[in-house]
């Protein structure tokens, strides 16, 4: 059973006529997770922003794209808003630019709890108090009183995967929600998201360049290279038995990194 | 070569009226070779871009000292020529009205209204040579290069006035894994020929683990552990050894 299945997605850019998606088609296993890999620029955050329908409006997509059988290109704007946050939640990269800067994080929070689901304020703090609990944010009433300017990316972080956990979607999309963190930080991202994971049974779309990471959280690997998929599989036959010249090229420079890194940590005592 | 001393800073928080501060640097002293690549490691928010300005002088400490050779880099004539910074951000650190021929040659212009020199036009194409470009580069604008391309420009402009020390704040952080390693090779052997001195600050401990001869492990303002690369698995503090172990490797 596919939560997701997409097919011949093709997304190109009005303005200069240039395509960014040539033909995608994939499928997103119902509960599993799958990591999109690839260097910046291949495409990888237009596609899922293309089943989001959050790309700019000059950008345009065709193809088909079914969510639990439903089409989502034939959506309306409104049934599509529906959607968004209820079923389909996305992580961004940058906890900063995610939040209304212009109001503390608790209005933000209460703005699209109460959009979904129509609780009313003491409900809500409840919920979201115990979510923030469960991703060890300490203090959860303070940094509801907080601008997202006085906040560490890590911990904006946690908010965004607290709420995803108070309202339970269907298909989480992270889009490089470690990049932008030091090691700790991600470290603690990443249990986080694995955790949801196994609490929720939901299926994610995984977005990273750090093999490392998609490693540690996703069951497939989908290998993105200027808009093209060029190699998909489960993530331990993609990982170790790498086909395309390209995903072999990526895994190779990985392991140097970490190669060097592991013999200094193994070596001379 | 480069000796800090001491130094302490904080910075004013709150209105314009208000007294608090806030202490980012506490204590911090340490001393950096001619020819070694320091690594400066530690989260965010605990002060190590703030090292990293100071040293290159663009801010003042509180107190205590920071030199190079023996003169105070608060003197622009000490900094001119022999301290280079390369920053995270690729894109906002080259004049998006620049060609990358006028990035690179900028800084050799500012020290040529010292001393007379000519022949820059060739140490472009050398410069951009050595950084792994071809010189079809030279006439196109920051924002026609790939992340990559424009951290190898910042770098050519960071080694044009053969410095003594160059600072890398987060350097490599926002590129690609496979870029980040190309950036690092090209690093290692820029150092080789100009024999110059790194001061590495990240907070990717597998990449200053690449390229670093020491680490100095950095946390709330403080030096918490300065360690060779060779005994990075004999670390002794318990945060140094809680930042390993929560090291995601592939």
């Amino acid at each position: 059973m596919n939560i997701v299945e997409v097919e011949h997605l093709k997304v190109w850019d009005t303005n200069t006529g240039k395509v960014i998606i040539h033909n995608s088609s994939f499928e997103v296993k119902q509960g599993s997770c799958m990591a999109i890999v690839g260097e910046s620029g291949s495409g990888k955050s237009v596609t899922c922003r293309a089943i989001m329908r959050l790309n700019k409006p000059w950008i345009r997509q065709s193809g088909t794209m079914l969510f639990q059988g439903e089409d989502l290109n034939q959506l309306s704007e409104p049934e599509m808003r529906r959607k968004r946050g209820k079923h389909l939640c996305m992580i961004l990269q940058n906890g900063m630019s995610a939040f209304d800067p212009s109001c503390v994080i608790g209005v933000h929070i209460r703005e699209t709890l109460q959009q979904h689901f129509g609780w009313n304020t003491r409900v809500i703090e409840q919920k979201i108090i115990h979510a923030m609990e469960s991703v060890m944010l300490r203090h959860p009433r303070e940094i509801l009183n907080q601008y997202p300017h006085q906040l560490s990316g890590g911990m904006l972080q946690r908010i965004m995967i607290a709420l995803a956990l108070v309202l339970e979607p269907d298909l989480i999309i992270a889009d490089e929600p470690t990049t932008a963190l030091d090691t700790i930080s991600q470290y603690e991202v990443v249990e986080q998201l694995i955790q949801l994971r196994e609490r929720m049974g939901c299926s994610m779309m995984f977005i990273s360049h750090d093999l490392g990471v998609v490693q540690k959280i996703a069951d497939d690997v989908m290998v993105m290279k200027d808009g093209e998929i060029v190699e998909r599989g489960s993530m331990h036959s993609v990982l170790t038995e790498p086909k395309h010249a390209y995903t072999q090229y990526l895994v190779s420079t990985r392991l140097e990194l970490s190669n060097h890194f592991k013999a200094l940590m193994q070596g001379e005592s | 070569m480069l000796k800090v001393e001491g130094i302490e800073k904080s910075y004013n928080q709150g209105g314009l009226f208000s007294k608090n501060k806030q202490q980012v640097l506490k204590q911090v002293t340490f001393e950096c070779q001619q020819g070694e690549c320091l690594g400066i490691i530690g989260e965010s928010g605990s002060g190590k871009s703030t090292l990293g300005r100071l040293i290159l002088g663009i801010e003042r400490p509180d107190c205590g000292t920071i030199s190079l050779d023996g003169k105070d880099v608060q003197d622009r004539r000490v900094r001119m020529g022999n301290i280079s910074a390369v920053f995270q951000n690729y894109t906002s650190s080259i004049n998006p009205f620049l060609t990358v021929e006028a990035a690179i040659m900028e800084p050799m212009q500012a020290q040529q209204k010292l001393r007379k020199d000519q022949g820059n036009s060739e140490k472009v194409d050398l410069l951009l040579s050595q950084v792994g470009l071809d010189p079809s580069y030279r006439s196109k604008y920051p924002h026609e290069l790939s992340g990559g391309e424009a951290q190898r420009v910042c770098i050519a402009r960071a080694i044009s006035t053969a410095p003594k020390l160059i600072v890398f704040d987060e350097a490599i952080s926002s590129l690609d894994v496979s870029v980040q390693i190309q950036v690092l090779q090209l690093l290692k052997e820029l150092k080789e020929i100009y024999k110059l001195s790194y001061v590495f600050i990240t907070h990717d401990i597998q990449a200053a683990a690449y390229i670093c001869d020491r680490v100095i492990i950095f946390r709330e303002g403080q030096v918490v552990e300065i360690v060779p690369t060779k005994q990075l698995k004999d670390v002794q503090s318990d945060y140094a050894k809680r930042l390993l172990k929560h090291l995601i490797t592939f």
